[in-house]
Order: structure tokens, then sequence, then C-alpha cells
């Protein structure tokens, strides 16, 4: 017998209450200035206008791109750990022929396509390898990270590293690829809008339209979609992959011709990571990962002050982070609602058809 | 048949083996158990009998320690007892057989036998014990086997077998025929008599009156959790065992399902109207039909060779198999679920299809009803979903074959089973399928379920749909259908409603 589930507003302060007193805690016991720190954060993410837009929705924009594309794989049951790397071969990608194919005002639009292509192909790596041999997509799309990871380290010291040859990143992108402003006199740019569309046009396709039901049908239960839906669970959950890549590819486009402008090694501080919290945070809504991911944006924005001002390391934010994945994990429970049954695409991406047939 | 004979018992007057009186037992607001009561005699079999939500498990669960009641008072050989956990109960000699196994598949039939157990694990110790038992009891298992690889009958003694390893004396079996063919169950049936000696005992919990009385000594009816019958079945008939499981009030309004019901055991009746106008019919409206097809699977296996067949429009066409006889397979390439390796399958787009497993295949149970309606045909939908037409829908089939539920936006998994199966025969029927295939649509269910359920298939007959149906219980396959497929190693081949010859075809012996 369950008991009656919490009001999620109850759910949402205790959570709340809770990591603030763990906020509190860890600043105490490191001996350094609560006040101070606390104020350097809220500073930081939220303290000035411009704070807010150049320092928060800044850096929501690649975690809400990400966050969707996460959002999308687990949806459809598979779980898309490698977000990281979608992110880094999309950045690459546009950086690449941003810099290589002049190609007037089509420039941007190109280059933005062929980082989310670039992020596509990158998931379908890891998605074929399930398929055909039977990798965990979980195990590869990690180990494809640190392939990304490395590839990037060594592109921007070789074929990509910028025409001086001194500094390890690549040149600056033609102004005729940068994505324009969005808020005049502040660093947000159009990239921001593209993810708030792209999160609601998510949110519609997967709660009103025929594809999205498929996709929550053989994340919920492939072997139903197949019998009763006569849904292709396996071309659902590989589709679900490669459309997520692309989301991540399309973070790392936005974050290259939006903020840096270049392509360096750190380009991400693992917003692929943080990203697959901001879905979960969001409970896979893509309409809530928009809030989760600008709250996120704001921690991170204001760890950043925190370290600057208040000399306090901002891996504290990362554990404040980490707290509210776990807390939210377990709320799913105290609601009644467990995460179980994420593991049915997974099934089905390598389920033989055979098997599909009921056969106790 | 002698398999099904009662041996002459003398009855003892010892202390009951098992006995739970009074006992009450709440879950939140539920009443489960309220004053139920069982002795169980020794060197006895017990049939424990009810419809479903009665609280025959529940009552066993709590004998067995894996519940413990609010009141109420257990003893066990004239012993008071209180467990907290099963281990407690097998400490004094009670196992329990679950309708779901719980084996792992991966390990050995020893290495099962030996789980959880304390100290070293001696590998020809356990073995040497596997097969005293196998000698003691004729419950024959190889150590070496690994459980995953065991047929299920297999499996099921295995779990007899680890019970019997910790020294059961009283032995529950929770709707043992369920997962069993026909012979398989009379095999199991009888090892039970057999076995059931002394100062042991099993309590059969079961559906299936016909194996309470021909195989039990005692019978104890739940009715809503409540004790209403407790006899030696010589002392009582059917219609009283029925009576006593529905309670009178309702008797007369199930009494047109109990003919089917009751007398299992004998073989159909003879031809029925439909049954001859079906065969009247000249030129037959063939709606399903196969030529020479073969299914192999992935691994080569051919599980279907040969399959020649043609449904017509208004007929009940029975599949009779030992599971795993390629049944499966024939039932999915008539509903389109399966492509056919070899040869020429012509059916229909739309063939209402209600498979076996319906928790797995035929519903997403943390979905709502409206968008379990939406699952059939969501395949080759596209564009906007039309929640609100779906909805509506929903609605109305929900009315139609009187599904009980809180509402259309009520999940899946909230609807008992009887339900669920009411309403996945509603979404499949909606929109004029022309043929109907079933598989084991009545498992799991209870009486007044089941015929519904049975009711639902004769009126889609009668709408001129070519039905399918197959049922693991050849008595229901042979009470329904017009005409049999016989399944055996793969091949099929068309027989009368038979029971003999059907019975020997599904064995192979001709």
């Amino acid at each position: 017998m369950s008991r009656r589930p919490w009001h999620p507003l109850a759910v949402g302060a205790l959570i709340g209450a809770v990591t603030l007193l763990l906020l509190v805690g860890l600043l105490a016991t490191g001996g350094f200035d609560v006040g101070a720190a606390l104020s350097a954060l809220v500073r930081g993410a939220v303290g000035s206008p411009s704070a807010f837009v150049s320092g928060t929705l800044v850096r929501a924009t690649p975690l809400l791109l990400a966050g969707l594309a996460v959002a999308v794989a687990f949806e459809a049951g598979v779980l898309n750990i490698g977000a990281e790397g979608q992110l880094l071969a999309g950045a690459t990608a546009t950086t690449a022929v941003a810099l290589a194919l002049p190609l007037g005002a089509l420039t941007l639009p190109v280059a933005l396509a062929a980082g989310a292509l670039a992020g596509a192909a990158w998931a379908a790596v890891a998605a074929m390898l399930r398929q055909r041999f039977g990798v965990l997509e979980v195990i590869s799309a990690i180990m494809l990270n640190f392939v990304a990871q490395f590839a990037v380290a060594w592109l921007v010291r070789g074929p990509l590293q910028e025409s001086t040859h001194i500094y390890p990143q690549s040149s600056t992108l033609p102004l005729i690829a940068q994505l324009p402003v969005l808020v005049p006199g502040t660093r947000l740019h159009w990239g921001f809008a593209l993810a708030v569309v792209a999160a609601i046009a998510i949110w519609f396709v997967i709660r009103h339209t025929a594809t999205g039901f498929r996709l929550r049908t053989v994340g919920a239960n492939p072997f139903a979609a197949a019998s009763a839906g006569r849904i292709d669970a396996i071309r659902i959950a590989f589709g679900a992959f490669v459309v997520s890549g692309a989301l991540a590819g399309l973070a790392g486009a936005v974050e290259v011709s939006g903020v840096t402008y270049a392509l360096y090694e750190n380009l991400s501080p693992g917003y692929g990571y943080s990203a697959i919290a901001v879905a979960l945070l969001a409970r896979l809504d893509a309409r809530l990962i928009v809030a989760s991911a600008v709250l996120f944006g704001g921690l991170e924005a204001g760890g950043v002050a925190m370290q600057r001002d208040a000399a306090v390391p901002s891996v504290v934010v990362s554990v404040v982070e980490a707290t509210l994945i776990l807390m939210v994990l377990s709320a799913g429970r105290l609601r009644g609602r467990s995460w179980q049954g994420g593991d049915g695409g997974a099934a089905a991406i390598t389920a033989d058809p055979a098997t599909l047939v009921a056969s106790r | 048949m002698d398999v099904y004979q009662r041996a002459d018992r003398t009855v003892s007057d010892h202390a009951p083996a098992l006995a739970l009186r009074d006992i009450d037992k709440r879950f939140g607001a539920v009443r489960a158990l309220e004053q139920a009561s069982i002795t169980v005699r020794p060197g006895t079999v017990h049939a424990l009998v009810g419809e479903n939500g009665a609280g025959k498990s529940t009552l066993m669960r709590i004998a067995f320690g894996l519940l413990q009641p609010d009141t109420g008072a257990i003893e066990v050989r004239g012993a008071a007892c209180t467990f907290a956990n099963a281990a407690e109960a097998s400490a004094v000699g009670i196992g329990m057989v679950h309708q779901h196994f719980m084996l792992v598949p991966a390990l050995t039939v020893a290495e099962n036998v030996a789980l959880g157990g304390r100290g070293r694990f001696h590998a020809a110790a356990v073995a040497a014990r596997i097969r005293a038992i196998g000698a003691e009891t004729g419950l024959l298992l190889d150590p070496d086997a690994r459980a995953g690889s065991l047929p299920v009958s297999a499996q099921q003694r295995l779990e007899i077998l680890k019970a019997l390893a910790r020294d059961a004396r009283i032995l529950i079996l929770d709707e043992p025929t369920a997962v069993l063919a026909p012979a398989e169950s009379r095999h199991l049936l009888t090892w039970v008599r057999r076995w059931a000696i002394g100062e042991r005992a099993a309590v059969l919990i079961t559906h299936h009156l016909a194996d309470a009385l021909s195989m039990a000594d005692d019978v104890t009816v739940l009715r809503h959790g409540t004790t209403v019958l407790a006899r030696p079945v010589a002392s009582i008939d059917e219609r009283t065992l029925v009576a006593a499981m529905l309670g009178e009030r309702e008797l007369d309004a199930a009494a047109s399902s109990l003919t089917l019901l009751v007398d299992r055991a004998q073989p159909a009746p003879a031809a029925s109207p439909s049954r001859s106008a079906a065969a009247s019919v000249g030129v037959r409206d063939v709606v399903l039909s196969l030529r020479d097809v073969t299914v192999a699977d992935t691994g080569g296996v051919v599980r279907l060779s040969g399959a020649t067949c043609d449904i017509a429009a208004g007929e009940i066409v029975g599949v009779a198999a030992i599971e795993g006889s390629g049944q499966a397979e024939l039932l999915r390439l008539l509903a389109g679920r399966l492509a056919a390796t070899s040869g020429t399958v012509a059916i229909p787009a739309h063939v209402a299809f209600v498979p076996a497993d319906r928790e797995r295949d035929a519903l997403v149970l943390d979905f709502t009803l409206v968008e379990n309606t939406a699952l059939r045909g969501a395949g080759a939908a596209h564009g906007v979903m039309a929640w609100g037409a779906i909805a509506q829908r929903t609605a109305a089939a929900v009315e139609r074959l009187d599904v009980r539920t809180s509402g259309v936006q009520a999940t899946a998994r909230t609807l008992s089973g009887g339900n669920q199966q009411k309403f996945v025969l509603a979404r499949e029927l909606d929109g004029a399928p022309r043929a109907l295939v079933a598989e084991n649509p009545t498992r799991g269910l209870d009486i007044r379920a089941t015929a519904d359920v049975l009711g639902r298939i004769r009126t889609a007959r009668a709408a001129g749909l070519a039905v399918v149906v197959y049922s693991e219980d050849l008595d229901e396959v042979l009470a329904l259908a017009d005409r049999v497929l016989v399944v055996h190693q793969g091949r099929v081949r068309a027989m009368e409603p038979d029971r003999e010859a059907v019975g020997r075809a599904m064995l192979g012996a001709g």
C-alpha cells in the first residue's frame, strides 16, 4: 500500500531547505565567511540585470539545449550520458565549417547545422555499437566523451590551431558566423531564444504528436509498443538517440558561435554532464527544463562569483548540484512515482524481434 | 484416469499440521482478511479456493511469514507460532512455491537450492541432497542443469525442491497449475497427492474447481477475506462450492457461465447452432489465411514449419498446444505481429490481438487509459494526437465493456486484472476489425471476469469476426471452438473439437 503522495510544493520547499542547509554547513565547516559567500553567490546569479542576463542566462543556454538532448533520449528509454562528447563534436564542426567555408549570409545557419549533424553522428556511433554489438550505450557514450575531449585537444594544437600557432585554440570565428546579441549591452545571444523555441517545440512534439507518443511508449514499455502499437521500437530508440545527439551538438555549436567565438580545450565546464541533472530536475518535461536550466545557469554563474569574491572553490556548487539531483530522484519516490523503467528503450534498441515475441 | 483417484487415507485425530485461526489483516483502509481460518490435517491435500481478491494468497503469505496478521493465531503441529519472516516459517517446516518463480536463471539447480543457506557451499553435498530427495519423493532434477534452461514445469519442480531441501513438511503451492500444460498439471497434482502422507500436508491455492474437487481431501473457501466453507471434499458438490465462492445471491447471475467452468472435465457439448451454421455455409468468407508458412527465430531454429490454414468470418478456431510448440508464433503470424520467414500470409491490416502477457505486451501500465487507447495503431499514426477525441473513444469503450475504473485518466496499473483484460478487449475490438486473435485470454481472471471475456469472444463471432483463441486450458478451447488447430513441434493440423483426438495430437501421439 503506498502512502499518499506529498504535495509538490511541500517537496520543493523541503528540497530547497535541505540544499541551503547543506550549503551553509559546507561553507561553515570549510571556515569560509558564510554570509559573504552566499551573498556573492546570489549577486553573481541574480544580483543585477546584467549578472542575470550576461551570467545566468548565457550559461543556461547550453544547459538548456543539452538538457533537452538528455530528456529526448530518456523519454525513449535510452540513456544518453554522452551529451558532453556530442556537444564538443558540435562545437568542433561549427568551428571548422565557419572557418573553412565562407558562405556569406549562409555561414551561420550552415555552421550551426553542421554542429547539430556532428552531434548526431557522434551519438550514432554509440547507438550503432549498441545495435550491432550490444555495447551498452552508457559505457560507449562516456568513452566517446573522452575521445571527443582529446580530439579537441589535438585539433586546437594541430589542424584547427590559430594562424600564429602560439595558443592552443582555433582562430576567432568571422563576424558573419557569430550569433548576434539578443539583449543589447549584454552577452546574451540569439542562441538563448533558439534554445527556448527548441524547448517549446520539443514539448509539443513529445506531448501532442504521434511521433512523440511513439517515443514515450517505447520508453515506457517497448514490448507493448511493438505488440499493441506495432511500433518499430528499435528504430524509435535509435532515432531518439540520434536526435538527442543533434541537440547536444547544437548546444556546442551555439556556445562557440555565441560565447567563445573560438574552439579551445576547456570550452565546456561539463555542460553535458550538468545537463543530465537539468533534465532530471525538470522530470524530463521540456517546459520545466527551461526553468531548471536557468536555475543551474544561476548556480554556475553564482559559483564563479563566489570563487572570485569570497575565495570559495566553485566545486562547492557542484556538490550543491549533485545534492539537488539526489533529492529530486528520491522525491520521485516520495511522490509515489519512481524513475524505474528508464531502461525500456535501451532493451529495445538491441532486442531482436524474436524476443519481442512473447515466450515466457 | 487413476491419477486423480483419491487414496484411502486414515484420517488422523492428531493436531492439525497447520492451523490459522480468525486471522484479520488490513492494508490501510482495505480489509484483506476478516475472520479467515484454515485447518490443514496432516496427511492431506487441502484446496484453498475463492475468487480473485478473496484473500487466498494473503492468508498463505501470513502462514509463510511474509506478512504478519493484525489479529489471529497460527499453530503448527499444535504449537502456537508467530513468524517475523519467511525464514522463521521455513524453520518449522513450512515451504511455499509462489506463482511467479523466484529462481536465479544463471545459477545451476544445486546453486539455487543452496542459495539463502549459511556457511560454505559444497557442490557435491548439495547435489547428493538433491539426489536423495529425488530418490525419496520422485522429484527428479539434474543438480548441474542451469535453472534458466529448464522448462517451466522443471523450474516449478526446482521451486518445490528448494522447499523440501529445507525440510518442508507443509507445502503451500500458489496456483501451481496456472503455468503448466494439462498433462504437466496432472503430473504435478499426482506428485503432490503421493507426497502428502504421514505428517506432511499440502495446501493448493487454486482457481480450478476441478483440481480442488478431484485432488484435495479438504477444501476451504474464502469470500471477501472470510472463511465461508471448510469441509472434506467428499461431502460437497460443485454447486455448493461455487455457491460458497460467489455467494448465493450472485449464483444465478453467474449460472450461465458455470456450465463451462464446472464441467471442464467433461467433453465439449455437441455441435452448437453457430457451429452447424458455419459448416453449412458453402463458400466461406476467409479472413485469415496462411499458405506453407515457416517461421525461424534469429538463431535459425524453426519454430513453425509448413503452416497452412484458413480462418473464416463468423467462426471460432481454437488453438490447442503444449506451451512452446510454436503456437505463440502461429498466433502472432495471424495477428500480423510477426513476419514469416517463408510462405504466404494473407491477413487484414487491422487484426484485434489480445496477447497472453497483458501487462507486458498489451498495456503500458504507467500510461492512462486514454494513452493506452491511443496505443493501438500508434505505429502508423501521424501528425498531432487528437487527445480529446481519443478520450471520448476511451470513455465509450470503458462504458461498453463495463470496465471498472475511477476514470479514463486513471493509469492502467490501477485496474484489476479482469478489468485490464476487458479494457484490452474493448480497445482491440474498437474500429471494426475483421479478426480477433486471443492468447490465453482468461489467464489469472476470476470466474466472473472469465465469463465476461468468454462472452465477449462469442459476441465477436456472432458479429462476424474471424476468431482465433488459444488457451492453456484445453477444455476452454474445446468449449469455445467450432474447430481446432493443433500445434505440435511447429506443425499445424486442423481437427474437429474432439477431446480425445485433440489431446493425443497435442502430445504427438497421432
